[in-house]
């Protein structure tokens, strides 16, 4: 390097990532874009290149290989935008105002901007049996290759917990073949996304395909039983497994912030601009706290869409850009055995008008806001043509005039009612 | 230079032939319900409305697929979904807030518009010119852009 590009490279911004899945690395990207002297380093602690859990029940059922979950499929991909990427390593504390970081071994790195982008790790309930061998999350690449061991077609599978990334990782396991019963201490199905008849329809649809379902049920603990597990129920009860599955939800990564006088919450509090209570220092994605797009209450959404939303708009503040985050919407989809359901923002309602409709296998529910006349939130199950308009209705904030009551008799005309509004 | 699909709904006479001609563009098959392009029809306006992707710069579809499956054609600007890629997982059809990402359950992969390789057949099938194919800047590439601009409109509202 002549003296030239040195002084260049000293003068240049360095910014750091803390976290290589979708937040970080979108960040990455999209600061390369605006700023294309800045020096970037992406630091993960996982030792793979970087990926998406996302990926991992496709992984499981076979349909890709892992590098089918690379979040980028070009190895150069990095290399080629300048990013400099640290895998294996993990970030132990930081500094923010002596604008430094401490890694695993030793290390330390200076920075001018920081991004916290940590992500999640899945929750343990308080029972006992957890760390016997056989009992596995569903979070991480290296969790996938322990199941893909033991889910061999036939083996007894007891998976815990219902959630959303639970009720994913139930289609994975179905699709192996195995004998799966599925515990879940809420009432129905996905209680946090999906209402009582949704939820409902997921459990009768799931059982109607082989897959117990015990709903209202809570484990008390695993015990090792040769030659397997035996997973305790609450009443006596005892289900022989061959795997048990692990998903209770999930917390966000904030351990090493303890101390560093970044302000955190549930998660890593942000202002509009997604930037922490420290100059410079942002954060995106499952660690990050931020404002809801209906409410304007601060909120952790753990989903892929708001992960590399926030990275995007993070990186463009970073680089010097205003760009205010618009809020995120909590929005899940689910393909549960060939039945697609979906839920978007405020299903629950503010105490609006409120629509359900149910016909068969398909449901719509659309919840309207209590003062004016939009959508808020609306939860689908099969259908999927045209679903991303329930995002585009409430993030536009459209008065829906009319339409609003035509949509109270006509739910399913949703479609119609967006089209009808544009007003081309 | 880009071209984009300019569709003028004043002169859209509900025929369908853009969505018959997308399927079997597209499908092999002369299925409307298999169309990237939809035609939805106002009965007590007596108006139809042409609707599909309008390859938006956000591109949520592309920045929400967990696996790079969405691609920009550099020669059309066209939001492409890689099938090979694809592993059907749908985050896209929530993240685009048009609506004009599908699932299609037989093939197990989402379909969009991709403007067919720079030649589109909705364009060409349309008898009475309500949806065309046009230079981008010389017939204001931005008013195509319309609906993109109304949801963004959020943005600058809270700007
Ligand atoms: C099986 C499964 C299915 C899912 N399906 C969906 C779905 O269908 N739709 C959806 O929207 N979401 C889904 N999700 C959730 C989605 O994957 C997450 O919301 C997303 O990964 C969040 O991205 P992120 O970049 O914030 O965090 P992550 O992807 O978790 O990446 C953060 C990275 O930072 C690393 N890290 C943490 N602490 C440190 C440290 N101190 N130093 C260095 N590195 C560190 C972590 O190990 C990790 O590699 C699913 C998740 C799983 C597990």
């Amino acid at each position: 390097m002549d003296a030239g590009a040195r002084r260049l490279r000293d003068f240049a911004m360095h910014y750091v990532i803390i976290g290589a899945g979708p937040a970080g690395v979108t960040a990455a990207e999209a600061i390369r874009q605006g700023d294309p002297g800045g020096a970037i380093s992406l630091i993960g602690d996982e030792p793979e290149a970087p990926y998406s859990r996302m990926a991992i029940p496709y992984l499981l059922t076979g349909q890709i290989d892992e590098a089918g979950t690379h979040l980028r499929p070009a190895v150069d991909h990095y290399a080629r935008l300048g990013i400099d990427t640290l895998s294996g390593c993990r970030v132990t504390n930081i500094d923010p105002l002596g604008h430094q970081l401490s890694l695993d071994d030793g290390r330390r790195r200076g920075f001018d901007r920081l991004l916290i982008a940590t992500g999640s790790h899945p929750s343990r309930p308080p029972i006992d049996g957890l760390d016997l061998p056989g009992v596995h999350h569903c979070w991480t690449l290296d969790d996938a290759r322990r199941i893909a061991a033991l889910a061999k077609p036939g083996a007894k599978v007891v998976l815990m917990g219902a959630g959303f990334v639970g009720t994913i990782v139930l289609e994975a396991l179905a699709r192996r073949r195995v004998a799966l019963t599925v515990v879940e201490m809420g009432d129905r199905m996905v209680p946090r996304m999906m209402d009582d008849i949704a939820g409902t329809m997921l459990k009768r649809w799931c059982e109607s395909r082989g897959v117990a379902v015990r709903t209202s049920t809570r484990i008390v603990g695993i015990d090792a039983q040769a030659p397997s597990l035996g997973v305790r129920l609450e009443g006596g009860e005892t289900l022989p497994a061959d795997l048990v599955v692990v998903s209770t939800g999930v917390r966000p990564n904030l351990d090493f912030l303890a101390g560093s006088g970044i302000a955190t919450a549930e998660g890593v509090l942000v202002d509009d601009h997604l930037q922490t209570n420290m100059p410079g220092i942002y954060a995106a994605g499952d660690v990050c706290q931020s404002a809801d797009m209906v409410s304007g209450a601060a909120e952790v959404h753990a989903i892929q869409p708001t992960a590399a939303e926030h990275g995007r708009v993070a990186a463009a503040n970073m680089v010097g850009n205003d760009l205010p985050f618009i809020g995120s919407l909590n929005m899940n989809v689910l393909d549960t055995l060939g039945l697609v359901s979906t839920s978007f923002g405020h299903w629950q309602g503010n105490g609006g008008s409120s629509v359900r409709h149910q016909d068969g296998w398909r449901y719509l529910r659309l919840e309207f806001d209590h003062a004016e006349d939009r959508l808020i939130g609306a939860q689908t199950v099969g259908l999927t043509e045209h679903v991303g308009v329930l995002r585009g209705l409430i993030q536009s904030k459209r008065r829906l005039g009319p339409w609003k009551d035509i949509l109270m008799s006509h739910p399913e005309q949703f479609m119609q009612g967006y089209v009808a509004t544009v007003g081309v | 230079m880009q071209k984009a699909l300019l569709i003028t709904p004043q002169l859209c006479t509900g025929c369908r032939q853009c969505e018959m001609a997308c399927s079997y563009e597209k499908e092999g098959v002369f299925n409307p319900a298999r169309s990237r392009i939809r035609v939805f029809d106002f009965h007590a306006e007596a108006r139809f409305v042409p609707y599909t992707c309008t390859q938006c710069d956000q591109a949520w579809c592309k920045s929400a697929c967990p696996v790079d499956a969405i691609q920009i054609d550099f020669a059309t600007g066209a939001k492409v979904v890689y099938e090979n890629r694809c592993v059907g997982c749908k985050v896209c059809t929530i993240a685009c807030p048009f609506g004009t990402v599908n699932y299609n359950a037989d093939t197990g992969k989402v379909v969009k518009c991709d403007l067919c390789g720079g030649d589109p057949a909705c364009a060409k099938a349309c008898p009475t010119r309500a949806i065309t194919y046009v230079d981008a800047e010389q017939t204001g590439y931005d008013k195509m852009r319309v609906w993109a601009m109304k949801t963004d409109t959020a943005h600058q509202a809270q700007a």
